[in-house]
Protein backbone atom coordinates (compact mmCIF):
# COMPACT_ATOMS: atom_id res chain seq x y z
CA UNK A 1 0.00 0.00 0.00
CA UNK A 2 1.19 3.56 -1.11
CA UNK A 3 1.87 6.15 1.68
CA UNK A 4 -0.65 8.83 1.75
CA UNK A 5 0.57 12.27 0.65
CA UNK A 6 -0.72 15.35 1.73
CA UNK A 7 -1.60 17.85 -0.79
CA UNK A 8 -2.74 21.42 0.17
CA UNK A 9 -4.67 22.74 -3.05
CA UNK A 10 -5.71 26.73 -3.38
CA UNK A 11 -8.11 28.62 -6.29
CA UNK A 12 -8.17 31.77 -6.71
CA UNK A 13 -10.35 34.57 -8.48
CA UNK A 14 -12.59 32.99 -11.22
CA UNK A 15 -11.75 29.38 -10.18
CA UNK A 16 -12.58 29.97 -6.74
CA UNK A 17 -15.74 30.96 -7.63
CA UNK A 18 -16.01 27.93 -9.98
CA UNK A 19 -14.73 25.52 -7.35
CA UNK A 20 -16.91 27.21 -4.51
CA UNK A 21 -14.30 27.58 -1.90
CA UNK A 22 -10.95 28.91 -1.46
CA UNK A 23 -8.58 25.57 -0.22
CA UNK A 24 -8.82 22.03 0.51
CA UNK A 25 -6.89 19.57 2.55
CA UNK A 26 -6.39 16.12 -0.14
CA UNK A 27 -4.79 12.58 0.88
CA UNK A 28 -4.08 11.09 -2.21
CA UNK A 29 -2.40 7.25 -2.71
CA UNK A 30 -0.86 8.06 -5.90
CA UNK A 31 1.61 10.07 -7.86
CA UNK A 32 -0.47 12.34 -9.81
CA UNK A 33 0.22 15.45 -11.86
CA UNK A 34 -1.22 18.76 -11.33
CA UNK A 35 -3.54 18.30 -14.49
CA UNK A 36 -4.61 14.79 -13.39
CA UNK A 37 -5.73 16.55 -10.00
CA UNK A 38 -7.12 19.31 -11.44
CA UNK A 39 -8.94 16.81 -14.01
CA UNK A 40 -10.11 14.69 -10.71
CA UNK A 41 -11.29 18.00 -8.57
CA UNK A 42 -13.26 19.31 -11.91
CA UNK A 43 -15.53 16.49 -13.13
CA UNK A 44 -18.81 17.81 -14.15
CA UNK A 45 -17.69 20.99 -14.31
CA UNK A 46 -16.81 22.88 -17.26
CA UNK A 47 -13.20 24.16 -16.55
CA UNK A 48 -11.07 27.33 -18.20
CA UNK A 49 -8.80 25.50 -20.85
CA UNK A 50 -6.20 28.09 -19.59
CA UNK A 51 -6.08 27.62 -16.27
CA UNK A 52 -2.15 28.81 -14.46
CA UNK A 53 -0.65 26.19 -11.94
CA UNK A 54 1.57 26.68 -9.19
CA UNK A 55 3.17 24.61 -6.61
CA UNK A 56 4.61 25.92 -3.84
CA UNK A 57 4.60 29.23 -5.42
CA UNK A 58 6.09 28.55 -8.62
CA UNK A 59 4.28 28.32 -11.85
CA UNK A 60 4.46 24.61 -13.16
CA UNK A 61 3.76 22.60 -16.00
CA UNK A 62 0.82 20.79 -16.67
CA UNK A 63 2.75 17.25 -16.31
CA UNK A 64 4.63 18.28 -12.73
CA UNK A 65 4.58 15.49 -10.67
CA UNK A 66 2.83 16.27 -7.05
CA UNK A 67 4.62 15.16 -3.97
CA UNK A 68 4.13 15.10 -0.10
CA UNK A 69 3.17 18.04 1.77
CA UNK A 70 2.84 20.15 -1.27
CA UNK A 71 0.86 23.11 -2.07
CA UNK A 72 -0.52 23.56 -5.11
CA UNK A 73 -2.77 26.31 -6.46
CA UNK A 74 -5.21 26.75 -9.30
CA UNK A 75 -6.06 30.42 -10.92
CA UNK A 76 -7.09 32.19 -14.20
CA UNK A 77 -4.64 34.83 -16.06
CA UNK A 78 -3.31 37.28 -14.07
CA UNK A 79 -4.71 40.58 -14.14
CA UNK A 80 -2.61 42.44 -11.98
CA UNK A 81 -0.95 46.27 -12.59
CA UNK B 1 14.93 47.52 -2.86
CA UNK B 2 11.42 47.75 -1.67
CA UNK B 3 8.28 45.45 -2.39
CA UNK B 4 5.47 46.07 -0.44
CA UNK B 5 1.84 44.72 -0.92
CA UNK B 6 -0.99 47.06 0.55
CA UNK B 7 -4.56 46.77 1.64
CA UNK B 8 -5.51 50.25 1.99
CA UNK B 9 -5.47 53.10 -0.26
CA UNK B 10 -2.09 54.32 -0.42
CA UNK B 11 0.00 58.18 -1.64
CA UNK B 12 2.10 56.62 -3.82
CA UNK B 13 4.10 60.11 -4.14
CA UNK B 14 4.59 59.86 -0.19
CA UNK B 15 5.75 56.47 -0.18
CA UNK B 16 8.58 57.61 -3.10
CA UNK B 17 9.36 60.18 -1.15
CA UNK B 18 9.62 58.26 3.03
CA UNK B 19 11.47 55.53 0.55
CA UNK B 20 14.01 57.21 -1.11
CA UNK B 21 14.66 61.15 0.45
CA UNK B 22 17.88 60.02 1.94
CA UNK B 23 19.38 58.61 -0.86
CA UNK B 24 17.97 61.13 -3.36
CA UNK B 25 19.62 63.57 -1.73
CA UNK B 26 22.91 62.14 -0.55
CA UNK B 27 23.84 59.35 -3.51
CA UNK B 28 25.95 60.81 -5.72
CA UNK B 29 25.52 57.75 -8.51
CA UNK B 30 22.00 58.16 -8.99
CA UNK B 31 21.66 60.08 -12.04
CA UNK B 32 18.31 58.94 -13.11
CA UNK B 33 14.87 58.48 -11.38
CA UNK B 34 11.59 56.74 -12.97
CA UNK B 35 8.18 56.26 -11.64
CA UNK B 36 5.01 54.46 -13.06
CA UNK B 37 1.98 54.99 -11.68
CA UNK B 38 -1.08 53.09 -12.41
CA UNK B 39 -4.65 54.47 -11.05
CA UNK B 40 -8.01 52.65 -11.26
CA UNK B 41 -10.36 54.54 -14.48
CA UNK B 42 -14.30 54.51 -14.02
CA UNK B 43 -14.43 53.01 -16.96
CA UNK B 44 -13.48 49.72 -19.22
CA UNK B 45 -14.20 47.98 -22.26
CA UNK B 46 -18.12 49.31 -22.94
CA UNK B 47 -19.03 49.88 -19.23
CA UNK B 48 -18.68 52.44 -16.45
CA UNK B 49 -16.69 50.77 -13.44
CA UNK B 50 -17.72 51.70 -9.85
CA UNK B 51 -15.10 49.65 -8.02
CA UNK B 52 -13.29 47.02 -7.90
CA UNK B 53 -11.49 44.41 -5.95
CA UNK B 54 -8.01 43.15 -6.22
CA UNK B 55 -7.22 39.50 -5.18
CA UNK B 56 -3.44 38.12 -4.76
CA UNK B 57 -1.73 34.79 -4.00
CA UNK B 58 -0.23 35.90 -0.43
CA UNK B 59 3.42 34.54 -0.63
CA UNK B 60 3.64 34.09 -4.11
CA UNK B 61 3.33 37.55 -5.41
CA UNK B 62 5.74 39.02 -2.96
CA UNK B 63 8.17 36.25 -4.18
CA UNK B 64 7.74 37.03 -7.96
CA UNK B 65 7.71 40.92 -7.52
CA UNK B 66 11.21 40.26 -5.50
CA UNK B 67 12.15 38.47 -8.49
CA UNK B 68 11.33 40.71 -11.64
CA UNK B 69 12.57 43.80 -9.70
CA UNK B 70 16.09 41.36 -9.37
CA UNK B 71 16.10 40.85 -13.16
CA UNK B 72 15.83 43.97 -13.96
CA UNK B 73 18.75 45.23 -11.27
CA UNK B 74 21.03 43.04 -12.96
CA UNK B 75 19.70 43.32 -16.65
CA UNK B 76 19.74 47.31 -16.86
CA UNK B 77 22.43 47.41 -13.74
CA UNK B 78 20.00 49.57 -11.83
CA UNK B 79 20.62 50.77 -8.33
CA UNK B 80 17.53 50.20 -6.74
CA UNK B 81 13.98 49.65 -7.35
CA UNK B 82 10.23 49.65 -5.38
CA UNK B 83 7.10 48.73 -6.30
CA UNK B 84 4.11 49.40 -4.34
CA UNK B 85 0.79 47.60 -5.19
CA UNK B 86 -2.77 47.41 -3.56
CA UNK B 87 -5.44 44.60 -2.93
CA UNK B 88 -8.67 45.11 -2.04
CA UNK B 89 -11.93 47.14 -2.21
CA UNK B 90 -10.89 49.62 -4.31
CA UNK B 91 -12.43 52.96 -6.21
CA UNK B 92 -11.89 54.74 -8.88
CA UNK B 93 -9.06 57.20 -8.61
CA UNK B 94 -7.19 54.95 -6.66
CA UNK B 95 -3.73 54.12 -6.80
CA UNK B 96 -3.03 50.47 -7.96
CA UNK B 97 0.37 50.06 -8.56
CA UNK B 98 3.34 52.47 -8.53
CA UNK B 99 7.12 51.72 -10.07
CA UNK B 100 9.96 52.37 -9.35
CA UNK B 101 13.44 52.40 -10.26
CA UNK B 102 17.14 54.79 -9.81
CA UNK B 103 19.86 54.50 -12.48
CA UNK B 104 23.07 55.84 -13.46
CA UNK B 105 21.51 56.83 -16.34
CA UNK B 106 18.25 57.59 -18.34
CA UNK B 107 17.74 54.68 -20.32
CA UNK B 108 18.32 51.94 -17.35
CA UNK B 109 15.90 53.23 -15.61
CA UNK B 110 13.16 53.93 -18.07
CA UNK B 111 13.62 50.42 -19.58
CA UNK B 112 13.71 48.65 -16.19
CA UNK B 113 10.32 50.51 -15.40
CA UNK B 114 8.57 49.30 -18.54
CA UNK B 115 10.18 45.85 -17.84
CA UNK B 116 9.10 45.72 -14.42
CA UNK B 117 5.18 46.91 -15.21
CA UNK B 118 4.92 44.19 -18.39
CA UNK B 119 6.31 41.23 -16.02
CA UNK B 120 4.72 41.98 -13.50
CA UNK B 121 1.53 42.14 -15.45
CA UNK B 122 1.80 38.98 -17.30
CA UNK B 123 3.43 36.97 -14.11
CA UNK B 124 2.44 38.19 -10.77
CA UNK B 125 -0.07 36.81 -9.47
CA UNK B 126 -2.85 39.63 -9.34
CA UNK B 127 -7.02 39.49 -10.48
CA UNK B 128 -8.96 42.52 -10.70
CA UNK B 129 -13.08 42.25 -10.53
CA UNK B 130 -14.89 44.86 -11.41
CA UNK B 131 -18.33 46.70 -10.15
CA UNK B 132 -20.27 48.01 -13.20
CA UNK B 133 -23.50 48.94 -13.70
CA UNK B 134 -24.10 45.30 -15.63
CA UNK B 135 -23.02 43.23 -12.61
CA UNK B 136 -19.62 42.01 -10.98
CA UNK B 137 -17.18 40.87 -13.60
CA UNK B 138 -13.40 39.41 -13.41
CA UNK B 139 -11.15 41.13 -15.85
CA UNK B 140 -9.48 39.45 -18.56
CA UNK B 141 -6.26 39.59 -19.85
CA UNK B 142 -6.08 42.18 -23.09
CA UNK B 143 -4.84 38.96 -25.46
CA UNK B 144 -6.49 36.11 -23.61
CA UNK B 145 -9.32 34.32 -25.09
CA UNK B 146 -10.71 32.26 -22.44
CA UNK B 147 -12.34 28.80 -23.33
CA UNK B 148 -13.97 26.10 -21.30
CA UNK B 149 -13.88 22.55 -22.44
CA UNK B 150 -16.83 19.44 -20.94
CA UNK B 151 -14.35 17.36 -18.93
CA UNK B 152 -17.34 15.00 -19.21
CA UNK B 153 -17.15 14.85 -22.78
CA UNK B 154 -13.00 14.52 -22.85
CA UNK B 155 -13.58 11.72 -20.70
CA UNK B 156 -15.43 9.54 -22.51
Amino acid sequence: MHKLMKIHVKYFASVRDLMGTESKDLDIDKSLSVYELWKDLTVKLNVPKDVLIAVNHKYVDKDFKLNDGDEVAYFPPVTGG
Amino acid sequence: MKIEIVDERFDPWQSLVDYKKNDLQNNPKIGASSVFLGTMRDFNEDSDVTGMELQHYPGMTEKYLEDIVNTAIKKYKIIDGLVIHRVGMLEPTDPIVIVATWSEHRDNAFNATRDIMESLKAEAPFWKKESTDKGFRWVKPADSNIETEDTQNEAQ
